[in-house]
C-alpha cells in the first residue's frame, strides 16, 4: 500500500550524516577510494575546456595568410623598379638584346623616365619579364613570371574586401603561394588532441570505477541495514510492537533503506565532485584574473539567489503536496475497504464530494510545486548565459584598456560555465543528502531501540525431555504500561499433566496470560515457576523450548504447505508431516491441492482461514514439548470441524501441561482447572461443575449462550 | 497510453498547442543563442571594435536568454497545469468507476491494487505528461533544427554527428534491453523483502514460541541477497551511462576539432575564416542534436512504466460493473418481506455453485437466521440481497419486488446490513453511526448507540460521541466495532436488517443483551441473521441450514434438533446433550 512519504528534512544533520559514516566503516576503502576518484575526475574535467581553447587558438593562428611575407615578396619585386642599379643593368640588356623590336626600345625608355609607375606596368610584357628579376626567398625561387602575376594580381584588387583579397591571395602563382599559404601547428594540435583523448578516456574509466565502487558500497550497506532491521526485529520486546505500527517498520527496511542507498549513490559522488568542479574553476578564475572572477561571481549570486528563492517555495509546495496526497490516499483507503457499507448507506455521494475535495486541493499544490521545481532548469540556463554576457563585456572593457588579452576571456567564458552548473548540482545533492541522512535517522532509530533484557549470564537450564510439568504463578503482576496494571495479584498452582483453561470476556487478560507465561513481557512483580525454577532465570529460547503454541491469529508464510508444518524443524520426516495432516483432519484437503503438501500456500482465496488455522495446528502437532498453549486455537473453524480437532488434540495434550483459551465454552467443559478471569484477574477457579454450582460470573457467562 | 489521451477536454488540446507554440519559439530563441554569442566573440577579438556593439549584442544574447526563460516559464505553467488537472480528472473517473463497482469487481481488482492504480499509477502518467510532454515535442523540433542548420554546412562533421548519435542510442538501447527487464524483477523483489519482514511481524510470537529467529533470518538473508545482488547488478550497469556519455559528447567536440583542422588546413585561404567558423558553430550544434536525442532516449525510459500504469489504468475505467440500476422507486404494496425463488449462485468463471435452489420467504417481522460450517455458503446468500453479487438463477423478491428492479439507492433505502468485517471511518462516533442519513438527530444516534449496548464504552471515550474514531478503527477493540456498526444499522431505522455474522467478536453476555434490546427496539423490522453460534440464533422464527449451498432444513430450533442431522450435529458440538436438553 502506498505510503505517504514522511518529512524529509532530518533532526539533528550533521549528527546523522556522522554517524552515517560510522556505520559504513567497513566500505570505507570503497567509499573512499571512490570519492578521490571523484576528486580526479574532476579535475581531469577542469583540463578539458583549457586545452579545447588551446586548439581553437592553434588553428586561429594558422587561418589568416601570411602577410609579413607578402609583403616582403611585393616589397623584393617592386625593388626591381625602384633600385637604379637593378634597373640600369635591366636596361643595358634589354637595349642590347636583339629580341626587342626598335619601337619597343623606344616605348621603353620613354616609360623609363616617366614618374609615373603604371606606364613601366603597362609595358610589353616580355620587356616586363625581363626587367624582373628571379630572386629566391626561403629556398624558393621565384620567377620573372610569378612576379609579373603577383603584379597583376595586386593591381586590380579592392584592398578594404578582406574576403575579395583572400580570393586574390588563393589565385596567387603556385610559389608565392605556397610561402604566403597560413600553417596551422597541426603538429601541437595533434599532441593536444593525443592528450586529451587519454585524458578523456581516464576520466570514463575513473567515472565508471567510481560509479562502480560507491553503488557496491552502497547497497552493500543496504542489504547490512536490511538485515540488520530483520534481525532487530527478533530481538525487541513485543512490547514495542504495541506501540508502533506495522507499516512504519515495514516502510523503514524497504524506503528508508532504499533512500539512504540511493540517495546515497547519486548524492554523494555527485556532490564531491561538483564541489572540486567548483573550487576548481573558482581556483582557475582568481588566477587568471580576479576582476573578471569576481564578475562572473556576482552574476551566478544574482541568479541564485533567484533560484533559492523559488526552491524554498517549492519546497513548501512539495512537503504540502505530501500530505495532501496522504490524505487522499487515506480517503481512497477507506471508501474501497468500506465499499460495501458505502454502497448499502448510500454514501456515494458524500464519499465523492469529500473526495473531489480532497482532490482540489491535491491538485492546487501539485500544479504549484511541480511547476517551480520546472523552473530551476531554465533559470539555471538564465544565470549561465547572463553570467556569459557579464563575462564578455567587462572582458571587452579590460582588454581595450589592454589590462588583459583574449585568451582570458576565451578561458573566463568556459569556467563561468564550469562554475554555475556544479552549484545547482551541490544544491540538489544536497537536498539528495538530506533526505539520505532523514532517512537513515530512521532506520538507525530503529535500530538503536531497547533490546529484550541479555540473557548471556543465564546458568539454568530446563532439559524439555526432564521437565516434569508444574507451573506456579505467584503474585504475578503485570501491566502493558507501567502505570496501569492489568494482572494484579495473580496465584495459581498447576500440576503436570493438567488442562487449564482461562476465559472470560474479551480484554479480561487471557492472552496476556500466556504472553508472561512465554516470556514475551516482563512480570513487574511476583513469579512464575517452572518445576520451580523463576522464569526470570531461565532464557527465552529455553521457555520456548519447552512450550508448544497455537495461536488464534493464523500465520502461514509464503511457502509450501509442508515448509510450513516444518517450519525450522529439520529431523521430519514426510511422513511426520502427512500424520499431522491426518491428524487435523487436512489430509483430505492437501491432497487435493495441485502438489499435495508441496503446494505454495500465498494470499489467495483457495485455502479458507480455517484450513490454514488447522495447517498451524498441525504445525503445533510436529513439535513435541512438555507444555502446551491453545490459544483460541480454533476459532476460525466451524465447530463440527473443531470437535474433530478437539479430539485430536486431546491426545496430543495427554500427559503434558496444557493451557487452553477459548472463548467457546463447550471445549473446555472437561478441564482440570478453569481460571475465570475478568478485568485483569482471577475472580473463580475450579471445575466447571463446582463453577456451575457457584452460581456466579462464570456459571452467567455459560447460561448467557442459551439466553432468549 | 493513447486511449487514456482522449480523455483530453478541446481546453486541454489547445493548452498542449499554446506549449508547441511557445517551445517552438523558445527553440528558435535557443539556437538563435550560439550565434550571438561567436558574434560576440568575433567583436571581442577582432581589434577596433566599439564597445557599444558588444553592449548590443550582449543586449541581444541577454534579451534571447531571457526569453527563452520566459517560455519556458509559460509553458512550464501550461504544462503542470494541464497534467496536474488531467490527473484529477483521471483520479475522479477512477474513483467513480470504483464506486459503481459491484463487489465482484472489487475482489476482482483486490482493494490494495485499486488504490495504487488511483494513486500511484496516476500519478506516473502526471508526471511524464508535465516532463515527457514538454521533452517530447523539444527534442524532436531541436534535433531537426539543428540538423537542418549543420547539415548543408559540411559532410564529414554531419556524418560524425550522426555516428555519435548512433553510439549514443545504442549504449541506451544495449543498456535498456539488460536492465528494464531486471527493474520490474526489483520491484518484485522488494515486494518480497517486504513481504517477508510482515510475515516476521505478523509473526512474530508463533516465530518466537518456536525458537524460529534463525530460520526466518535465514529465509530473509535469501531475498536481501537477492535484491541486493540484482539491484548491484542494474547500477553497475547504469554506471556506464554516464562517462559514456560523456566519452560521446568530449568525443564529438574533439573529432570536429580534429576534422575542422584537417579540412582547414588544406582549404583555400578564402574558406579558411568560413571552415572556422562553421567548425565553432558546429559544436554547439552538434551538442544540441545529442542532448535532444538523449531527450527523447529519456523519454523512451519512461515509457514502459507509463505505458503499464495506463494500462492498469484503463482495466479499471473498461470494467463494467456487473450490476445493473433497475429503476423502481415507488411504493410496494408489502413491506418488509423477503422471499427467495430457486435461488443459485455461482462466480462468473467459476463451474460449482455456492449455492444452489435456495427457497424461502420470510414475512414482516420475522426473524430468520442461517447457519452451517464455513464455506457452507450462508455469507454469499445473504449477500445476495443488497446486491453485492446477482444470482446467477432465480430472483430474490423484496416487498414483493424483484431486486434487480429496484434502483439501489431505493432498494438501500430498505435495508440495515451489518458486515462481518466491522468497518468504521476516520470520522466521529456520531458521524461513523448516523452515516449515509441526512436527517437524524443525536438523541437518535445515542438511542442506536444504546440498543448496541455501546453507551457505557462510549461515554468513556474523551470527547463520547465526537470522539474521533482513528483510520481502521485502531483505538476501539474489535467488539466495540461491531457495536457501532450494528448502531449504525439501528440509527437508520431500515425495514430489514441483515447481520452478517455480526456478534461474534462480542462475547456471550453482551452478545445475549443485545439481541435482546434489538428484538424490542426493531419489532416490526425483519431480520436476516447469519451466525456461528447455536446461542445466536436458537430463538429465531426460522432457521435455515445451510451445508455445501444446499438448504438441508428449516425451521425452528426444536424442529430442526429432530429432523435436521447436520443442525443437530453443529448444536451438539457446541452444547453438549444435556444443554441442549435443558435449553
Amino acid at each position: 500500500m502506498p505510503r505517504p512519504r514522511r518529512n524529509e528534512k532530518s533532526k539533528d544533520f550533521k549528527g546523522a550524516v556522522k554517524r552515517l559514516f560510522k556505520e559504513m566503516k567497513k566500505w570505507h576503502v570503497l567509499l573512499f577510494s571512490s570519492l578521490i576518484l571523484a576528486i580526479v575526475g574532476s579535475i581531469l574535467a577542469l583540463i578539458t575546456p583549457n586545452k579545447l581553447s588551446l586548439i581553437t587558438d592553434t588553428i586561429t593562428d594558422g587561418i589568416r595568410p601570411d602577410v609579413e611575407k607578402l609583403e616582403v615578396i611585393i616589397k623584393n619585386v617592386e625593388s626591381n623598379f625602384s633600385d637604379q642599379n637593378k634597373l640600369s643593368a635591366n636596361y643595358n640588356i634589354i637595349m642590347n638584346s636583339d629580341n626587342f623590336t626598335l619601337e619597343e626600345k623606344q616605348i621603353f625608355s620613354i616609360a623609363l623616365t616617366s614618374e609615373n609607375k603604371d606606364d613601366i606596368m603597362s609595358l610589353d610584357e616580355h620587356i616586363l619579364l625581363e626587367l624582373l628579376d628571379e630572386f629566391v626567398l626561403d629556398d624558393v625561387t621565384l620567377t620573372s613570371k610569378d612576379q609579373k602575376e603577383l603584379l597583376d594580381l595586386l593591381s586590380n584588387v579592392n584592398k578594404e574586401d578582406e574576403q575579395a583579397l583572400l580570393k586574390t591571395f588563393d589565385a596567387l602563382p603556385k610559389n608565392i603561394y605556397n610561402l604566403v599559404k597560413p600553417r596551422i601547428n597541426t603538429s601541437l594540435i595533434k599532441d593536444i588532441v593525443i592528450f586529451l583523448i587519454i585524458i578523456n578516456v581516464l576520466g570514463a574509466v575513473f567515472e565508471y570505477l567510481e560509479g562502480y565502487l560507491l553503488c557496491t558500497a552502497s547497497n552493500n550497506f543496504a542489504r547490512n541495514l536490511r538485515t540488520r532491521i530483520s534481525n532487530k526485529i527478533n530481538v525487541l520486546p513485543l512490547k514495542y510492537f504495541d506501540s508502533h505500527e506495522m507499516g512504519d517498520i515495514l516502510s523503514r527496511v524497504t524506503n528508508d533503506v532504499d533512500s539512504v542507498a540511493m540517495n546515497l549513490n547519486q548524492s554523494l559522488s555527485s556532490l564531491v565532485s561538483s564541489v572540486t568542479l567548483f573550487l576548481g574553476s573558482l581556483f582557475m578564475m582568481f588566477i587568471t584574473n580576479s576582476i573578471m572572477a569576481i564578475t562572473a561571481i556576482v552574476a551566478t549570486i544574482i541568479g541564485f539567489s533567484l533560484m533559492s528563492l523559488i526552491l524554498s517555495k517549492s519546497q513548501k509546495y512539495f512537503n504540502q503536496k505530501q500530505v495532501e496526497l496522504g490524505n487522499l490516499n487515506a480517503h481512497i483507503e477507506e471508501i474501497y475497504d468500506g465499499h460495501s457499507i458505502v454502497k448499502v448507506y448510500n454514501g456515494s455521494k458524500k464519499a465523492s464530494e469529500e473526495f473531489d475535495e480532497l482532490n482540489k486541493k491535491l491538485y492546487d499544490c501539485n500544479r504549484k510545486s511541480q511547476f517551480l521545481s520546472g523552473l530551476m532548469q531554465p533559470i539555471m540556463g538564465f544565470v549561465g548565459n547572463f553570467g556569459y554576457v557579464a563575462i564578455c563585456i567587462v572582458g571587452a572593457l579590460l582588454t581595450m584598456n589592454n589590462i588583459i588579452s583574449f585568451g582570458v576571456i576565451v578561458a573566463f567564458m568556459i569556467y563561468v560555465r564550469m562554475f554555475t552548473s556544479p552549484l545547482s548540482q551541490i544544491a540538489q545533492s544536497m537536498t539528495g543528502l538530506q533526505s539520505c541522512a532523514a532517512a537513515s535517522e530512521r532506520v538507525f532509530e530503529f535500530l538503536d531501540e531497547k533490546e529484550m533484557s541479555n540473557e548471556k549470564s543465564f546458568t539454568k537450564y530446563l532439559d524439555k525431555n526432564e521437565v516434569k510439568g508444574n507451573i506456579e504463578f505467584k503474585n504475578v503482576k503485570f501491566g502493558y504500561n507501567e502505570d496501569k496494571t492489568i494482572i494484579k495479584n495473580f496465584s495459581a498452582k498447576i500440576k503436570a499433566g493438567e488442562k487449564i483453561a482461562i476465559v472470560g470476556p474479551t480484554g479480561a487478560g487471557k492472552t496476556t496470560m500466556v504472553n508472561l507465561l512465554m516470556k514475551f513481557y516482563e512480570i513487574n512483580g511476583g513469579d512464575i515457576l517452572i518445576d520451580g525454577v523463576s522464569i526470570n532465570e531461565l532464557t527465552r529460547e529455553n521457555i520456548h523450548d519447552l512450550f508448544v503454541m497455537v495461536l488464534q491469529d493464523t500465520w502461514l508464510f509464503d511457502g509450501t504447505v509442508s515448509e510450513n508444518i516444518k517450519f525450522n524443524k529439520d529431523d521430519v520426516t514426510e511422513e511426520d508431516i502427512w500424520q499431522a495432516c491426518e491428524t487435523v483432519g487436512v489430509e483430505h484437503f492437501v491432497k487435493t491441492l495441485p502438489n499435495g503438501i508441496n503446494a505454495l500456500i500465498n494470499d489467495n482465496d483457495s485455502i479458507s482461514s480455517g484450513q490454514k488455522q488447522l495447517i498451524t495446528i498441525a504445525r503445533g502437532m510436529i513439535e513435541d514439548a512438555p507444555f502446551l498453549i491453545l490459544d483460541e486455537a480454533t476459532s476460525n473453524v466451524d465447530t463440527r470441524t473443531e470437535e474433530l480437532v478437539q479430539k485430536a488434540m486431546d491426545k496430543l495434550t495427554h500427559g503434558k501441561t496444557s493451557f487452553i483459551i477459548a472463548h467457546r465454552l463447550s471445549t473446555i467443559k472437561n478441564a482440570d482447572l478453569i481460571l475465570v478471569m475478568s478485568d485483569g484477574n482471577i475472580i473463580e477457579q475450579g471445575k466447571h461443575d463446582e463453577l456451575m454450582k457457584e452460581k456466579g460470573f462464570y456459571a452467567e457467562l455459560y447460561n448467557s449462550q442459551f439466553q432468549k | 497510453m493513447t486511449k487514456l489521451f482522449k480523455n483530453f477536454t478541446k481546453k486541454d488540446i489547445i493548452a498542449i498547442l499554446i506549449c508547441f507554440a511557445f517551445i517552438l519559439f523558445q527553440v528558435w530563441l535557443e539556437l538563435k543563442l550560439p550565434d550571438y554569442m561567436s558574434e560576440i566573440t568575433v567583436l571581442v577579438q577582432s581589434e577596433g571594435s566599439k564597445m557599444s556593439e558588444i553592449l548590443q549584442q550582449g543586449g541581444f544574447m541577454l534579451l534571447c536568454a531571457f526569453g527563452s526563460l520566459l517560455t519556458a516559464i509559460i509553458v512550464g505553467y501550461v504544462a503542470t497545469k494541464l497534467s496536474s488537472s488531467f490527473s484529477m480528472i483521471i483520479r475522479k473517473k477512477i474513483f467513480e468507476k470504483v464506486d459503481s463497482f459491484s463487489t465482484a469487481e472489487i475482489k476482482n481488482f483486490k482493494t490494495s491494487s485499486l488504490i495504487t492504480r488511483t494513486t500511484n499509477d496516476v500519478t506516473t502518467i502526471e508526471m511524464f505528461i508535465s516532463m515527457g510532454l514538454q521533452a517530447l515535442i523539444k527534442a524532436p523540433i531541436m534535433a531537426i533544427w539543428a540538423v537542418s542548420k549543420i547539415l548543408n554546412k559540411n559532410f564529414e562533421w554531419s556524418i560524425l554527428v550522426f555516428g555519435c548519435v548512433i553510439a549514443l542510442l545504442l549504449t541506451v538501447g544495449i543498456l535498456m534491453a539488460i536492465v528494464l527487464p531486471r527493474f520490474e524483477l526489483v520491484q518484485k523483489l522488494i515486494d518480497k523483502v517486504n513481504g517477508v519482514t510482515k510475515e516476521n511481524l505478523t509473526g512474530i510470537r508463533v516465530i518466537r514460541a518456536f525458537n524460529a529467529e534463525k530460520f526466518q533470518e535465514s529465509r530473509f538473508e535469501n531475498v536481501n541477497n537477492e535484491l541486493t545482488n540484482t539491484q548491484l547488478f542494474n547500477q553497475r550497469c547504469f554506471s556506464v551511462l554516464g562517462p559514456m556519455m560523456n566519452l560521446v559528447m568530449h568525443g564529438l567536440t574533439i573529432g570536429i576539432y580534429i576534422i575542422g583542422t584537417i579540412l582547414i588546413e588544406n582549404a583555400l585561404m578564402s574558406e579558411k575564416i568560413t571552415l572556422f567558423s562553421n567548425m565553432v558553430v558546429f559544436t554547439s550544434y552538434g551538442m544540441q542534436v545529442i542532448m535532444s536525442f538523449l531527450m527523447l532516449a529519456m523519454i523512451f525510459m519512461m515509457w514502459p512504466r507509463t505505458q503499464i500504469s495506463a494500462k492498469r489504468i484503463n482495466e479499471v475505467l473498461d470494467e463494467e460493473s456487473s450490476i445493473k440500476d433497475g429503476t423502481f422507486d415507488g411504493q410496494t404494496k408489502e413491506r418488509g418481506t423477503i422471499e427467495f425463488k430457486d435461488v443459485s449462485f455461482k462466480y462468473p468463471d467459476a463451474d460449482e455453485y455456492i449455492l444452489k435452489d435456495i427457497t424461502f420467504k420470510v414475512n414482516k417481522g420475522e426473524t430468520v437466521a442461517f447457519i452451517g460450517s464455513t464455506g457452507s455458503g450462508k455469507s454469499t446468500l445473504i449477500n445476495l440481497v443488497p446486491r453485492f453479487y446477482d444470482v446467477t438463477d432465480g430472483e430474490i423478491l423484496i416487498d414483493g419486488v424483484n431486486v434487480k428492479d429496484y434502483k439501489i439507492e431505493t432498494l438501500n433505502d430498505k435495508l440495515g446490513y451489518v458486515s462481518q468485517k466491522a468497518f468504521m471511518f476516520s470520522k466521529t462516533v456520531y458521524e461513523n453511526v448516523s452515516y449515509g442519513n441526512k436527517e437524524i438527530s443525536l438523541e437518535q444516534v445515542k438511542k442506536a448507540i444504546d440498543v448496541a449496548e455501546g453507551t457505557d464504552f462510549v461515554t468513556k471515550m474523551d470527547k463520547k460521541y465526537d470522539s474521533l474514531i482513528a483510520r481502521g478503527g485502531t483505538n476501539v477493540s474489535g467488539g466495540q466495532k461491531q457495536r457501532l456498526n450494528i448502531a449504525r444499522a439501528i440509527a437508520k431505522d431500515p425495514e430489514i436488517y441483515i447481520f452478517d455474522d455480526s456478534f461474534s467478536a462480542l462475547d456471550f453476555k453482551t452478545d445475549a443483551t443485545l439481541r435482546r434490546n434489538l428484538k424490542e427496539y426493531t419489532k416490526d423490522a425483519t431480520s436476516l441473521i447469519v451466525a456461528q453460534r447455536i446461542g445466536t440464533i436458537m430463538n429465531a422464527d426460522k432457521i435455515i441450514v445451510l451445508d455445501k449451498g444446499k438448504c438441508v432444513g428449516i425451521g425452528t430450533h426444536k424442529e430442526l434438533l429432530k429432523k435436521c442431522k447436520v443442525y443437530k450435529e453443529i448444536a451438539l458440538s457446541q452444547l453438549g446433550e444435556e444443554e441442549l436438553n435443558n435449553a
